[in-house]
């Protein structure tokens, strides 16, 4: 949106509007795309100069043993993950029983609900400032693949056209067993990540 | 409990008073033709014993051939409601005049319907769309709409 000088903080409410419009079309533009792998600034050359032992296992646990969600619940599944939360389920198990107001100290986003295109640039917004590395479960039917509201005109179908998503738990809702399950998974998947992604297979720990 | 009136009774009265403003009334609603809706409202408001002084809902209904417009009025006063339905039956400029200067609450709600099913209310004060953004194609939910 060209705006002048002598108004640049100055927006009336159909500019403010149209800006909007022109965010949500832009993801709605991108979301057929594959999203892009953070890690693709490493060249090939650099990884093979790079050589890692055990550290990876302790950055590894530390990383798994203190996931910290956030607060992102655009609908229903919320309540399953609240209850997973409280006592009778309990996440604080594993670490979790923190959850972040602000994206800024969280590393797991834990998407309760359906998204619409209105609400997608601000989850894609809160994505954005979480700090790396971080991980996305999409939690519950609408979060997979938008649900029974798929075929509407306002819903996103699936989290993973915004932000890409590590584990998928189905459900609607998901059970708190069923998302806590899932959590100990991605944990699984955080053991074995590498700092380095993609080593030569003979540079690797224990090969 | 809201008592809904008789669609007839109010007809009768309508009619009385505004002959031939009426297209046809059923044992709980009223047909009115769209260019007398103002008339009508304003009598169903301001007639001591009817005083429909709250605005419920407006909404559309999409019947491929025209469209519906149905609002629903009720007196806080007498505990009574009505339903009042009007028809536009071009598809291509779908008009009906806006009741936002009897009833604030018309306002908004006559911008969600407009934004939605794409219904002009003549008159309205500010008649943007609602939830979806300026720019955005169609009005999503006509029958005929997708993507």
């Amino acid at each position: 949106m060209e705006v002048g000088e002598e108004r640049r903080y100055i927006y009336s409410a159909e500019e403010i509007d149209r800006y909007e419009g022109q965010l949500i079309e832009d993801l709605k533009a991108r979301s057929t795309e594959p999203i892009p792998d953070p890690d693709t600034w490493l060249e090939e050359e650099g990884k093979r100069h790079i050589m890692l032992t055990t550290v990876d296992t302790v950055i590894n646990w530390a990383k798994r043993s203190s996931i910290w969600p956030v607060i992102c619940f655009p609908a229903c599944c919320a309540f399953e993950f609240i209850a997973a939360e409280g006592p009778r389920f309990d996440l604080s198990r594993f670490g979790m029983e923190i959850l972040r107001a602000s994206p800024r100290q969280a590393d797991l986003m834990i998407t309760a609900g359906t998204l619409t295109w209105k609400m997608a640039p601000n989850v894609h917004r809160i994505y954005n400032q979480m700090p790396e590395p971080k991980w996305v479960i999409a939690m519950g039917a609408c979060a997979i693949s938008g649900g029974i509201f798929r075929s509407s005109y306002a819903v996103v179908p699936g989290y993973n056209r915004i932000i890409p998503v590590d584990v998928y738990v189905p459900g609607c809702p998901p059970r708190p067993e069923a998302l806590i399950y899932a959590v100990q998974m991605l944990q699984k998947k955080i053991a074995r990540e590498k700092v380095v992604p993609d080593l030569p297979e003979f540079l690797q720990k224990g090969k | 409990m809201t008592v809904a009136l008789s669609g007839k009774d109010i007809a009768a009265r309508v009619e009385e008073k505004l002959p031939g403003s009426l297209e046809d009334s059923g044992d709980d609603y009223l047909l009115v033709k769209a260019d007398s809706l103002v008339a009508v409202a304003e009598f169903l408001k301001n007639t001591e014993s009817l005083n429909f002084d709250y605005f419920n809902f407006v909404t559309a209904v999409d019947y491929y051939s025209y469209f519906e417009v149905v609002y629903r009025l009720e007196s806080v006063e007498h505990n009574h409601s009505i339903v009042i339905k009007t028809r536009c039956y071009d598809r291509d400029n779908p008009a009906v005049p806006s009741l936002a200067g009897l009833w604030q609450g018309a306002n908004f709600q006559e911008r969600e319907v407009y934004d939605l099913m794409g219904i002009k209310f003549e008159g309205h004060p500010n008649l943007k769309r609602m939830f979806l953004w300026d720019g955005f194609e169609g009005h999503p939910l006509r029958k005929d709409w997708n993507k």
